[in-house]
């Protein structure tokens, strides 16, 4: 059972090796896509590399849910509308979105998760003391 | 000039590694352009071979139901030149496997020596255009073509053999290749 340190060091090295930054570049406030320069086939590293460090299974949609961001019923004129919110942090409540509801364009959803966000989701996968 | 990009399968487990080779000739045009009076095999298609190995051994894992593609490459070394008259072995195991896609890790040797190390990513699709370009046929040819059949065993160390969904495929088309040939054109 690993301690909170010990996840948010092997996500570090997650993200080290998925996309090719620095160590010190990883912040807990820093934001996968803005920051540290995430695209979208980087997820899908990330997510192997995820399973793997952690020995957990991470379904499609769970982390980043493009199929919410895609489905008309959340969203209109490319944004996401009250109840796609809804739906998102129902989905995703490891992750901060009070932000993104402000103003939720779609565009603009994939600078929300941070450091932070993926320590909280393996977190919730698996069980931390500590 | 065909894509192919290695030449020959060596060693073939299924679900696990597989390592082929690729044979560098002075007689392929394009070392001439890359460069004049200094041909080397470019490193671009050093990762071409090296992912054809690793990509045909994710297919053949899902027995080429999963539309695999090359999604990214996170690490890639090159140590030296590859020039003509020397042959690459390219390894390849998968790291791995998920129905997402697969991460694969891959080596490139010239005799000894390590040529290139690689991390690389493929992706399964499921986008329905990408059907034309993952012909069973296709899959079927070329796994035959590098010999994978002939070296190649699966898990539990029984004969490597081709799925029977895709040598019907196979089969019936070249029953409409026979039904159908194409029109002889006039001298």
């Amino acid at each position: 059972m690993p301690t909170k340190d010990e996840v948010y060091e092997k996500i570090k090295i997650a993200l080290t090796d998925a996309l090719g930054v620095d160590e010190e570049d990883i912040k807990p406030e820093a934001t996968l896509v803005g920051d540290l320069g995430a695209e979208s086939i980087d997820f899908l590293d990330m997510v192997f590399r995820l399973e793997k460090a952690f020995d957990i299974k991470i379904p499609r949609n769970e982390l980043f849910p493009e199929d919410v961001l895609t489905d008309q019923k959340y969203v209109q004129d490319g944004r996401v509308t009250d109840l796609g919110v809804a739906e998102l942090r129902k989905r995703m409540s490891f992750a901060n979105l009070d932000e993104f509801a402000k103003n939720p364009v779609v565009q603009d959803f994939a600078n929300v998760l941070t450091v932070a966000d993926m320590c909280r989701f393996v977190e919730s996968k698996v069980q931390v003391t500590g | 000039m065909r894509w192919f990009w290695i030449d020959r399968f060596l060693e073939f487990e299924s679900g696990r590694y597989a390592k082929a080779i690729k044979c560098v000739s002075l007689a392929e045009d394009y070392l001439h352009d890359h460069f004049p009076q200094y041909p080397i095999l470019p490193n671009s298609l050093i990762i071409e071979g090296l992912a054809q190995t690793g990509g045909l051994l994710v297919c053949e894992h899902s027995q080429f139901t999963e539309k695999v593609i090359l999604a990214k490459i996170p690490k890639v070394h090159f140590f030296c030149d590859a020039r003509p008259g020397d042959t690459l072995t390219y390894t390849a195991t998968i790291e791995y496997q998920s129905a997402e896609g697969a991460a694969v890790s891959a080596t490139s040797h010239i005799g000894d020596r390590l040529q290139a190390q690689a991390e690389i990513v493929f992706a399964h699709l499921n986008a329905p255009w990408l059907g034309t370009f993952f012909s069973p046929e296709a899959f079927l040819s070329m796994m035959r073509v590098f010999g994978a059949y002939r070296v190649g065993h699966a898990a539990d160390g029984s004969p490597l053999i081709p799925p029977v969904r895709l040598c019907k495929a196979a089969s019936n088309c070249d029953d409409r290749q026979r039904a159908n040939p194409p029109e002889e054109i006039e001298p």
